[in-house]
C-alpha cells in the first residue's frame, strides 16, 4: 500500500502530467520569494558593521552555493535510484540536474571571488572551501562530458550515475571544509546547530532567497525532466496522448 | 537612489554579482524551455513517422 505512490511517481505518463501541472506552483512562488528577498536584502537590511554594504553579496552568493550542493545531491540520489531500479523518471531527473548545478556552481565561485577580492584582497586562494567547490564544478562538467561522449542513452545513464555517486563524497567535504581546516572562508552562519549568527533583519531575506532559489530549481527540474522523459520513452504510447 | 546604487562604495563588487546571477537565472529558464520544446518536436516528428509507416 505504501509503495503505491512510489510506483505512480515512477510511471512516466503520470510524472509527465504531474510535472507539467506542478511547474507554475513552484515558478510563481519562486519569483515572489526572490522579489521579497531582494527587497529585504538590498533595501531593508542594515549594512554590516564590518563589511558595510559589501555583505549584500551574500543574498546571491549563498543561494547559488546552496543550489550547487543541493542539486548535486538530488542528481546523485536520483542517478542511484535510476541505476538500481532502472526507473526512467529517476534517470530523467538525474540527467536534468547537471547543467543547472554547474551554472550555479560557477555563480557561487565568481560571486565568492569578487567578494573575496574586496574583503580578503584576493580573487582566488587554494583554500579548502574554494578548492572543493571548484572540484564540484569539475564533477558536474565531467558528468556532462561523459554523457555527451556516449550516444546510447541507457549506457550514458548508467556510466554517469556511477560518477555522480562517487562524487557525492565531495558534498560533505565542501560543507565542513570551513570547520575541519583553517579556511579564509567564514564558518556557516545559518546551516549549523544552535542559533544563526545573524540578526533577523539580515537573516530573513537570506532565508527567503534560499527558499526562492530552491523553488526555482524545482520548477526548472520539472520542465527539463519532461523533455528527458520524452527522449527516453521513444516508442511509448502515452507520448501520443501527452502531446496532443 | 544614487546612494543605493553606490552601495556604500562596494558597487563595483555588489552589482556584478547580482548581474551575473540574474543572467544565469534567466539563461537557465531559456535552456530548460528550449530543451523541452526540442524533445517535444522530436517526439511529434517520430509519431508522425510511425503513423506514416502503418
Amino acid at each position: 500500500m505504501t509503495w503505491v505512490w512510489f510506483h505512480r511517481f515512477g510511471s512516466p505518463p503520470h510524472f509527465y502530467r504531474l510535472a507539467s501541472r506542478l511547474t507554475p506552483w513552484f515558478a510563481w512562488p519562486a519569483g515572489l520569494l526572490c522579489l521579497a528577498g531582494l527587497i529585504g536584502g538590498l533595501v531593508l537590511a542594515p549594512p554590516d558593521y564590518q563589511q558595510g554594504d559589501g555583505f549584500r553579496i551574500i543574498y546571491v552568493h549563498a543561494p547559488a552555493a546552496w543550489l550547487s550542493l543541493m542539486v548535486y545531491v538530488v542528481m546523485a540520489v536520483s542517478a542511484a535510484i535510476g541505476l538500481i531500479w532502472r526507473m526512467p523518471v529517476a534517470q530523467a531527473v538525474a540527467a536534468s540536474c547537471a547543467a543547472i548545478g554547474a551554472s550555479f556552481t560557477l555563480v557561487a565561485l565568481v560571486t565568492g571571488s569578487l567578494w573575496g577580492r574586496r574583503m580578503w584582497g584576493t580573487y582566488w586562494e587554494w583554500d579548502p572551501r574554494l578548492t572543493s567547490e571548484l572540484l564540484l564544478l569539475f564533477l558536474y562538467l565531467g558528468y556532462m562530458g561523459l554523457r555527451n561522449a556516449i550516444d546510447d542513452l541507457g549506457r550514458a545513464d548508467r556510466a554517469s550515475a556511477v560518477l555522480a555517486i562517487v562524487g557525492v563524497v565531495n558534498v560533505p567535504i565542501i560543507h565542513y571544509s570551513v570547520v575541519w581546516w583553517n579556511s579564509l572562508h567564514q564558518a556557516p552562519s545559518v546551516m549549523k546547530f544552535g542559533r544563526p549568527s545573524m540578526p533577523p533583519s539580515m537573516l530573513i531575506p537570506l532565508l527567503l532567497m534560499l527558499a526562492g532559489f530552491t523553488a526555482y530549481f524545482v520548477a526548472l527540474l520539472l520542465i527539463r525532466a519532461r523533455g528527458e522523459l520524452l527522449r527516453r520513452e521513444r516508442t511509448a504510447r502515452w507520448i501520443a496522448d501527452a502531446l496532443c | 537612489m544614487l546612494k543605493f546604487l553606490q552601495m556604500g562604495g562596494y558597487a563595483a563588487y555588489v552589482w556584478p554579482c547580482y548581474a551575473l546571477t540574474a543572467v544565469v537565472v534567466a539563461l537557465n529558464i531559456r535552456w530548460a524551455r528550449a530543451s523541452l520544446r526540442s524533445a517535444q518536436r522530436d517526439a511529434r516528428r517520430r509519431l508522425a513517422g510511425l503513423k506514416a509507416d502503418t
